[in-house]
């Protein structure tokens, strides 16, 4: 069966989502990356929508899901990439993507993962809160 | 008003919502709509089409390119399904009986101009949508 395939990189997941996803396989990628985030301790999921042309009320659960699932997992998750058209119809479905964090680009979600990651160690620290 | 061309699709399992997005995707762009109207409306019938299958157990979509005097894509979705008891329900942001959101009706139908919606109780469901251009 079709896969999407995870990176691994350093600290953090990377997915980069490049085939228009029918619904099992997005129900497939949540599941690997849970799986893998458990596997590989990572602390941050990078997912690159730059190559989606629609997200609809599926595929935006799906987001939803691995962002909080990711969560409980103690790794954050940013979404990069996402087309202008699709942001528009998006907020018209009247999706938000509430818990879901985003990023222009594949460079500002690295940043915004990296300073998450250092943020939620400084304060398991108790040296910052 | 003209149908200028008419095609059926069948919506019947999951991969024909992929399939319904495609050719959605390539009649909207031959008909000239811009990326954000044809992202609408794409969007619009991938929310349908899983509708179709999920509530309707299954069916078929009917496109048609109109023109004259204005240009537009009408998307007919129809089932045999049990059909929707309670229409204005079923509309609401955030009522579901399957395990969606609950946006896929009224959700598509902020997407697009028109939208129709007939249903019987075991008689089935039908959807017709317009955007135009």
């Amino acid at each position: 069966m079709e896969k999407i395939p995870i990176l691994r990189m350093g600290d953090f997941l990377l997915v980069t989502i490049q085939v228009d996803m029918h619904d099992r396989l997005a129900m497939a990628l949540q599941e690997d990356l849970t799986q893998m985030i458990s596997v590989t301790e990572a602390h941050g999921v990078l997912i690159d929508i730059s190559s989606l042309e629609i997200v609809d009320s599926f595929i935006g659960r799906m987001l939803g899901n691995i962002a909080a699932m990711s969560r409980v997992l103690d790794a954050h998750t940013v979404v990069v990439g996402m087309q202008p058209a699709v942001a528009i119809t998006l907020v018209e479905l009247g999706l938000s993507l509430p818990g879901v964090r985003t990023a222009l680009n594949v460079d500002a979600g690295m940043e915004l993962l990296r300073s998450s990651v250092n943020g939620s160690r400084e304060s398991n620290d108790g040296s910052i809160h | 008003m003209t149908v200028v061309s008419t095609e059926s699709v069948p919506v019947k399992s999951e991969p024909d919502v992929v399939a319904v997005r495609r050719r959605v995707r390539e009649i909207s762009a031959q008909l000239g709509f811009s990326l954000v109207d044809q992202t609408k409306v794409v969007t619009a019938a991938s929310e349908l089409a899983r509708n179709t299958i999920i509530h309707g157990g299954g069916g078929k979509l009917q496109l048609e390119a109109l023109n004259g005097p204005r240009v537009g894509l009408r998307l007919i979705f129809a089932d045999s399904g049990p059909g929707i008891p309670d229409i204005e329900l079923a509309l609401r942001d955030g009522f579901t009986t399957g395990s969606g959101l609950g946006l896929g009706l009224g959700g598509s139908k902020r997407l697009v101009n028109e939208f129709d919606i007939l249903s019987r109780p075991g008689e089935g469901t039908r959807v017709t949508i317009t955007r135009w251009k």
